[in-house]
């Protein structure tokens, strides 16, 4: 057994954030991870994060009012007033950390325009701004001395009368699994990308962290929300980052017309996600689309902006596509990128679980609502780690010395053991491909009752199924075969949640389009959809709470 | 397209096939990765296979494994450029470090290196209250570094830590001179007395392999030559690496000719008596066969052309 007075599940941008902020406070503090820190998806957030610096003449509030709208204002404004006020601080804390951020003609930091804002108020490293602020967090990590569980991966949460306090793990590469016992736990375990096909996420987002919440009795919030990217491969669902038409680049359709000059006449190419996925879809539905596609086209800004400032998607492009960006367009469409949903936390990331902590894509606090703008998700990382790791420090202090009891271990044991002994049956790959496709057919950009419902059937079925998955290895050493179906059934149960959401909510907002009832309905909608899987019969159960509105009314949105 | 991959096992819990290699065929599209391969062997056939991999777009750094004898990362190598006319492909856990399970390998000791270069800014006194102010070129210029995904590639194919366990390695370098070359660091010169000592960028032998294995275009090597560079400009110049560098200089520069004998009594140090007397064996012999360069070499005729040359270069920098 190991003990500390925070452990931090995730080693993304999140979680690091909180692991540096509680070791440099003096808490014992260790981090969790399934894989090693610098592998975690937070490397592939391309384009930026955004700050309003007042130095620039920018105003934090003008921020907060476009993230608000970009919500379609299911955000709660308390939460995403802390995240834009405190965004300045944030950003050149990172910049004194070490990131190279790109800077203007007299030194400062530059910035470029993201969709859904007026200002230019995004700052950046090339398009690799998230892997440049993922290592350097990385080593702010080894300068504070952090412990590091690596490769251990997180199968259950320990809550004991109602209080969470810590988690039964398994060490990968030993295949073992010990209790680590903590007086606060803060889960940063990203995203869920594989609950979907095809997506943006890398294969380690399977929803662990929204999943192992969920079934500890803690509400998941609006995960009906489920962001596609405008831009993504077409033939692997590799993201294409929105620094393309940040730094000027068009989206054509089949004619050659740029089609966002008709839905979003202000804004264009960079009216928020939601709108601009809507758009491309609508383009490709009605034939105007080419393969399933329109083309992103940057040709006009040159070579020299398409290398020194989207480098690393002419490197994409020309590995997947054999397309050089300064030459020819590329094919793109709408692909799954981002959960705005998650397990609902206060702006302290307190969850309703005692001693559970949450923070990052896993969390919603909600600073996103029903759409997330471009570059606020790595804000979002950086400031509520960092909050989280100071709330959850503060709860230790008084929190009551736990049992020592291993019972949960010894379940755990038995469960994976379990599943090691079966000898054959279904392959978690092909029960993970069929959920995600059904996801990626129902409860995408244009969703309907009949095929929300339709895909709710499918992960129950899928759900009942798991009992029959087997692995082929059943060995302990690096034994991804089982991991793939403890991650199964994280999968599963993030789908589950996702559907019993979208079901609920009998309007339009932000990324859940229903064509069946296409309009905003904030007389009854204005409220967040909460989702717990009952502890009784395994099932989801819905409630709903209340928007915080602190000085923006709703108002139609309009780009 | 029929594709054949050749991986060579691993399991410690199952020995008997250890370093054995196993074939799988299977019928892909032309577009597919040696890494989309693996992970339909893993999923469709074999689910004991062992590879790490993760974000399928050459960001996380996960899959570096050697392809036909070389370091690559496996997301971003087609099966058709690594196999033209369909010949198998043997796939294997990268080198110098230890194998865990088939194509993982336990990367302790290209962290363990990391660490040891201080991998953090250190900055000189208080942060000031906006950002420090930097040009947007060095900035840049950093963003080379800093696309250094630490998948081991370079650390694998290094030929250096290949004989000498020592040797920090080119990532841990790169990544050293991420820190060197960033106007907000303050231990510059400090930085470089380490990478002077044993191990650090005087024992590269330039072989070219990291710069090659590279996926992200680092370029290892060309940072730990500028470290050197920038190690002798701070006055670092009295180790065998430097010495070697200045008197190979020199004597083309006065004589448009290296003067070998004088190269391995300059880079030993003039003074160095223990360490002149340890070559004595050598030089006995090399005279005993015949191959002692003379003492005092000759001079080539157009060595004021050479001159002119360096002149010209060193008015250039």
């Amino acid at each position: 057994m190991f003990e500390h007075d925070v452990l931090i599940i995730g080693a993304g941008l999140a979680g690091m954030r909180a692991a540096v902020e509680a070791v440099n406070r003096g808490a014992n503090a260790a981090v969790i991870t399934k894989v090693h820190p610098v592998r975690s998806h937070s490397n592939a957030a391309q384009g930026g994060i955004n700050a309003a610096l007042t130095d620039r003449g920018d105003d934090w509030t003008d921020h907060a009012l476009e993230t608000v709208r970009g919500s379609d204002y299911l955000a709660d404004q308390d939460a995403v007033e802390v995240m834009c006020s405190e965004a300045g601080a944030a950003l050149i804390e990172l910049e004194h950390m070490g990131v190279v951020f790109s800077r203007d003609e007299h030194g400062k930091l530059g910035t470029r325009r993201f969709g859904g804002q007026k200002a230019a108020r995004t700052f950046f490293v090339g398009a690799i701004t998230g892997q440049a602020i993922l290592h350097v967090l990385y080593e702010q990590l080894i300068k504070a001395n952090v412990r590091v569980y690596e490769e251990w991966f997180v199968t259950s949460l320990i809550v004991e009368d109602g209080v969470c306090r810590g988690a039964v793990t398994l060490d990968i590469r030993t295949g073992e699994l010990h209790t680590i016992r903590a007086k606060a736990v803060i889960n940063c375990a990203g995203g869920a990308g594989r609950v979907y096909e095809p997506s943006t996420n890398a294969l380690i987002c399977t929803g662990d962290g929204y999943a192992l919440a969920y079934r500890a009795g803690a509400p998941l919030m609006d995960m009906e929300m489920v962001q596609y990217h405008p831009t993504t491969l077409a033939s692997n669902g590799v993201l294409i980052s929105e620094a393309a038409r940040g730094e000027g680049g068009y989206l054509l359709n089949s004619k050659g017309d740029r089609f966002m000059l008709r839905y979003a006449p202000e804004y264009k190419e960079l009216a928020s996600r939601d709108v601009v996925s809507r758009s491309e879809q609508t383009e490709i539905n009605e034939g105007r689309g080419i393969d399933g596609t329109v083309l992103l086209d940057v040709r006009h800004l040159g070579r020299k902006v398409v290398e020194e400032k989207l480098g690393y998607l002419q490197e994409v492009a020309h590995d997947f596509m054999g397309i050089d960006l300064a030459e020819q367009p590329i094919p793109v469409r709408p692909g799954m990128h981002y959960m705005m949903g998650g397990i609902k936390t206060d702006i302290n990331g307190a969850t309703s679980v005692p001693g559970l902590y949450a923070a990052g894509e896993v969390a919603n606090v909600s600073v996103h609502g029903g759409n997330r703008l471009g570059a606020n998700s790595l804000l979002d990382t950086v400031v509520f780690g960092r909050r989280s790791a100071l709330a959850a420090i503060e709860y230790g202090k008084s929190a009551g010395a736990g049992s020592r009891n291993e019972d949960l271990l010894a379940s755990e044991k038995k469960r994976i053991q379990a599943l090691l002994d079966r000898p054959k049956g279904l392959r978690s790959a092909s029960v993970r491909r069929e959920l995600a496709e059904t996801m990626h057919s129902h409860v995408a950009v244009f969703r309907d009752q009949q095929g929300m419902e339709r895909a709710a059937a499918k992960v129950k079925e899928l759900k009942s199924a798991y009992g029959k998955v087997a692995v082929d290895d059943k060995g302990k050493v690096f034994n991804t075969d089982l991991i793939f179906a403890l991650e199964l059934r994280n999968v599963i149960d993030t789908a589950e949640a996702i559907c019993a959401s979208a079901l609920t909510r009998k309007e339009s907002r932000g990324a859940h389009y229903r064509v069946d009832m296409k309009k905003r309905d904030d007389a009854n909608w204005l409220k967040h959809i909460l989702v717990r899987q009952s502890a009784a019969d395994g099932d989801p159960k819905i409630d709903t709470a209340p928007v915080t509105i602190t000085r923006w009314q709703p108002v139609e949105r309009k780009y | 397209m029929q594709a054949t991959v050749r991986i060579r096992r691993f399991n410690p819990e199952q020995p008997a096939n250890n370093g054995k290699f196993q074939e799988f065929k299977l019928d892909v599209p032309d577009s597919t990765t040696v890494l989309d391969a693996l992970i339909k062997v893993r999923e469709d056939v074999d689910g004991t296979l062992g590879v790490r991999c993760s974000c399928r777009a050459s960001i996380c750094g996960s899959c570096g494994m050697r392809v036909n004898g070389q370091a690559k990362l496996a997301c971003k190598t087609k099966i058709a450029d690594v196999s033209r006319h369909g010949e198998p492909i043997t796939v294997e856990p990268m080198g110098n470090m230890p194998v865990v399970k088939d194509l993982i390998t336990d990367m302790k000791v290209f962290w363990d290196k990391l660490r040891q270069v201080e991998p953090y800014l250190q900055p000189e006194g208080p942060a000031p209250k906006g950002e420090y102010i930097a040009s947007d070129e060095s900035m840049n210029h950093l963003v080379g570094v800093m696309n250094c995904i630490m998948c081991g590639a370079c650390v694998s194919d290094c030929t250096v830590l290949a004989v000498d366990k020592n040797f920090i390695a080119p990532a841990a370098l790169a990544k050293a001179y991420r820190f060197v070359a960033d106007p907000r660091d303050s231990r510059t010169s400090q930085r470089l007395g380490v990478l002077n000592e044993s191990g650090g960028v005087w024992d590269c032998v330039r072989c070219m392999y990291c710069v090659e294995v590279c996926p992200k275009g680092v370029a290892p090597m060309e940072r730990i030559m500028k470290m050197r560079d920038l190690a002798m400009e701070a006055g670092y110049n009295n180790t065998p690496g430097a010495r070697h560098t200045e008197s190979f200089a020199s004597s083309v520069k006065s004589d448009g000719l290296l003067n070998e004998t004088k190269l391995a009594i300059d880079s030993t140090g003039i003074f160095n008596i223990p360490g002149q007397l340890a070559q004595a064996p050598v030089a006995v012999r090399a005279l005993l066969r015949g191959k002692l360069p003379p003492l005092f070499g000759h001079k080539i005729k157009a060595r004021k052309q050479i001159k002119r040359v360096f002149e010209k270069v060193e008015g250039q920098e």
